[in-house]
């Protein structure tokens, strides 16, 4: 209970941080700290397969593409940007809006009739699983429970997975892949016929 | 005083907050691209807050597929970001408009 409440602040102020830094690699950090919180707060919420996930894919490898990201394009150039701020013009528009949008959100959940967890019983007609002991094998939230659904009810969203990630790096190689100023690296040069050409394996004699 | 689900919701609504302002207040393309990053995440913090009210764990999968398309999304960012760094030496959202018409 007060975890919860340690984590929450942690939480807040880690993103607090990352939007707030001059320099993106001290953002970084800010995120680092902020994914970890967030995965400590999923295994408070039973999600324990999804906090491992998080840690993984997240603070393993997102977070290192922006740090060579970040070391790339700041190597020898200096700092990313100079030109003319347009900050105080936009500021009270935007303002405008994210107060707008945390208004909506904050009455749509004051008015959500969610039910206080620890008092809760899952309904077994909606109940995929049971809850028990984070650590449990196939309680609620494991590798079990979640592998169990992910290859059986819910292989489509499984295979859509599959299909994003090969359409990303399709999408990067065509995107930052040099392949406009050297197209023809010898690629495109005609194949000679196969009794001109030098043979790979010298015939010993 | 005891912890339930709508406070795990309430405070991805302050995450997603805080990202939007992110989004809409920074001209570093790559702080703009950790903004959407947190937004995804409070996003996920309250599929997972739902998934457990319900215990149900469909909401578990959803942020499985949502953490896949984050990755992909970033990636297909950044290499747009280290193109437009290439063209132009230069990267400010402000700053690049050269798709406008």
């Amino acid at each position: 209970m007060i975890g919860f409440y340690v984590l929450a602040i942690v939480l807040i102020a880690s993103a607090v941080f990352t939007i707030s830094q001059k320099s993106p690699v001290y953002s970084v950090v800010g995120l680092l700290a902020n994914f970890l919180t967030l995965a400590a707060l999923y295994v408070t919420l039973n999600a324990e397969f999804l906090g491992v996930v998080q840690v993984v894919i997240y603070t393993g490898a997102i977070l290192m593409l922006f740090v060579f990201v970040i070391a790339l394009l700041s190597s020898g150039i200096g700092p990313f940007t100079e030109g003319p701020d347009r900050l105080p013009r936009i500021l009270v528009p935007a303002l405008l809006s994210v107060a707008v949008a945390f208004g909506f959100l904050i009455f749509s959940v004051l008015h959500a009739p969610l039910t206080p967890m620890p008092e809760y019983v899952a309904d077994p007609a909606r109940a995929t699983s049971e809850l028990g002991p984070a650590g449990d094998p196939n309680v609620f939230g494991s590798v079990g429970d979640f592998g169990r659904a992910l290859f059986t009810t819910q292989l489509l969203p499984f295979e859509v997975t599959a299909f994003i990630l090969m359409v990303a790096v399709i999408g990067v190689v065509l995107i930052a892949g040099d392949a406009a100023p050297q197209a023809t690296r010898g690629r495109h040069v005609a194949r000679k016929p196969a009794a001109q050409r030098e043979p790979i394996v010298k015939a010993s004699k | 005083m005891s912890v339930d689900i709508g406070d795990y919701v309430g405070l991805s609504a302050v995450m997603l907050c805080i990202g939007l302002a992110g989004v809409l207040l920074r001209r570093n393309p790559l702080i703009v691209l950790m903004s959407i990053e947190l937004m995804f995440n409070a996003a996920n913090l309250a599929l997972v807050a739902f998934s457990r009210e319900w215990v149900n764990n469909a909401g578990h999968i959803f942020v499985f597929l949502v953490v896949t398309v984050a990755a992909a999304e970033v990636a297909i960012g950044l290499a747009i970001v280290v193109s437009v760094f290439r063209r132009a030496q230069n990267v400010d959202v402000d700053e690049v408009a050269s798709m406008r018409g």
